[in-house]
């Protein structure tokens, strides 16, 4: 018999509840009521496996335990509402008497539970909340505090979704094959949404939060493993290429670190290897997407020893490739940057020009933060003035401000 | 599940429709056994509104709000879950130029 300690049982709290959850809402049918059945199973698991032994299959056993406690929960209630009774004979019948178990069940719940959370009948923030709360178990005040919101807003926002999954019928299933590439692009979009938020935070005190780009690329690693679509591995590589910058991108104050002036020996090797592997990995399989492309471009920062030492042309060209498959303004942009590091920065400023001239981006920070530099670059400097100036009125987020007023500092001397 | 596909366009827009287009694609569902009921409407410019308040009847002119978007049409529809009922409006021909909006229907309880 396997000894079993509180904290072997916190282990497979950490390890296995998420799944098991996934699991115990696909039998039970109901988001609040697997909740409860989780925490039931917990409870007779941290009594009983002290004294019976570890199960062989503890995940198959909290499943069939919190299975029972829900049947049992509902037949209490039943006794004062007859409309149960049907509930607890739907649960108790002999089509889901036996639980059949094996790994790749349970895979498939995890991926049902992601595309439920992140189906696009829900608002946005709601998929957001929903999956940080269901798929990474995070508490409702540490969403809270991610986002800026206090928790009983968070709270409403995840009582709403799941009663709108139930009352408007969002199924739980992976969307069928001829569904999943759009379905597939919005989970990826919530991710990646989540990720640029801890990666650069849109308001507040702090540059990033780590806390946020490790549910990112959790999430991003999850989904990997169940379903290894090429911008699957695309998107987890962008993340985890940009998540091995992040020692080197604030100093010990807070201060952002241009990428051009980070000390490259802080970033994290093994990050860096991974991701660049993802890529590889991704484009094997023919396809190209925005996720892999992107990640493709900053694995050729990643490797480079330094911003001259850069392959200024393959960045271009890849920004070339990004930018006739998504058609975005933003991508110019970046294209517009990477021009000006190959060709100078005459070159990339009348292209950023053309770009804020068609009026686009016009509320677009970054356009300014680069046409600000190209000029400062180029000795115009009052235009760099009036653009490092627009930037900081457009700026929410503290070491953002500080970063220009040392910049617009650096001017005047 | 019992979902209502409720057809909002700019009456205009609706005009580059075909009747024999929508009627096929009423008909499929119906194959399908998926419709309970559909139908196209008038012109907006047909409405009435009614309200009865303390017994009084009011008429007036008009729908319930003047927006861009007319309610055009509807579909009753039969699908398991959302995701079916998303597949089925998808095919509407409206889609294509204006809005489905999906709506669950709610049973009364007695």
């Amino acid at each position: 018999m396997t000894q079993v300690t509180n904290k072997g049982i916190a282990e497979i709290y950490r390890r296995e509840s998420r799944g098991v959850l996934a699991t115990l809402i696909r039998v039970l049918g109901d988001f609040d009521l697997a909740e409860d059945a989780l925490a039931d199973a917990f409870a007779a698991a941290v009594e009983q496996w002290p004294r019976d032994g570890l199960p062989k299959n503890p995940a198959a056993w909290l499943v069939t335990t919190g299975r029972f406690k829900a049947i049992d929960r509902i037949r209490r209630k039943a006794r004062f509402d007859a409309s149960l009774t049907e509930v607890v004979e739907r649960l108790g019948g002999t089509s889901v008497a036996a639980v059949e178990w094996d790994g790749e069940d349970m895979k498939d719940d995890r991926l049902r539970l992601i595309f439920t959370c992140c189906h696009p009948a829900l608002s946005s923030e709601a998929q957001l909340a929903l999956t940080l709360r269901e798929v990474c178990g995070l508490t409702t005040e540490a969403i809270a505090s991610a986002f800026l919101a206090t928790p009983s807003t968070i709270a409403q926002r995840i009582v709403r979704a799941k009663r709108k999954i139930r009352d408007a019928g969002i199924p739980y299933e992976v969307p069928e094959r001829r569904d999943l590439p759009e379905r597939l692009e919005n989970v990826l979009g919530v991710i990646y949404l989540l990720f640029n938020e801890g990666y650069s935070t849109s308001a507040g005190e702090a540059a990033t939060r780590p806390d946020l780009t490790s549910e990112a690329i959790y999430l991003g690693r999850l989904l990997a493993d169940l379903l290894p679509e090429p911008e699957v591995l695309g998107l987890l590589a962008l993340m985890l290429l940009h998540e091995s910058r992040r020692p080197a991108r604030t100093t010990e104050q807070g201060d952002l670190i241009l990428l051009e002036e980070q000390n490259r020996t802080l970033w994290n090797r093994e990050l860096i290897d991974e991701g660049s592997a993802l890529v590889r990995r991704s484009l094997e399989s023919g396809r190209v997407d925005a996720y892999t492309l992107q990640a493709a471009i900053a694995a050729v920062h990643s490797n480079a020893e330094s911003a001259e030492e850069t392959d200024w042309t393959e960045i271009v060209g890849l920004y070339g490739v990004l930018l006739q498959l998504t058609e975005s303004p933003v991508v110019e942009l970046n294209q517009a940057v990477a021009l000006a590091m190959r060709d100078g920065p005459a070159a990339g400023l009348a292209r950023v020009d053309a770009i804020l001239n068609r009026g686009e981006l016009g509320d677009y920070l970054p356009a300014h933060a680069a046409r600000a530099e190209l000029c400062r670059r180029l000795g115009r400097t009052e235009a760099a003035r009036a653009s490092f100036e627009r930037a900081l009125q457009l700026t929410q987020q503290e070491p953002q401000r500080r970063y220009f007023e040392r910049r617009l500092q650096e001017l005047q001397n | 599940m019992k979902y209502l596909c409720l057809v909002y366009s700019a009456e205009t827009e609706l005009e580059s429709l075909t009747d024999a287009e929508c009627m096929a694609v009423s008909e499929s569902m119906a194959a399908a056994g998926q419709r309970i009921a559909a139908e196209a409407l008038e012109s907006v410019q047909t409405a009435t509104s009614l309200r009865v308040r303390n017994g009084k009847i009011s008429i007036t002119d008009g729908p319930f709000a003047e927006t861009k978007e007319q309610l055009a049409g509807f579909y009753l529809i039969e699908a398991p879950d959302l995701n079916d009922a998303i597949r089925v409006a998808a095919e509407i021909p409206a889609a294509r130029v204006g809005t489905i909006e999906i709506r669950p229907v709610r049973e009364l309880k007695p």
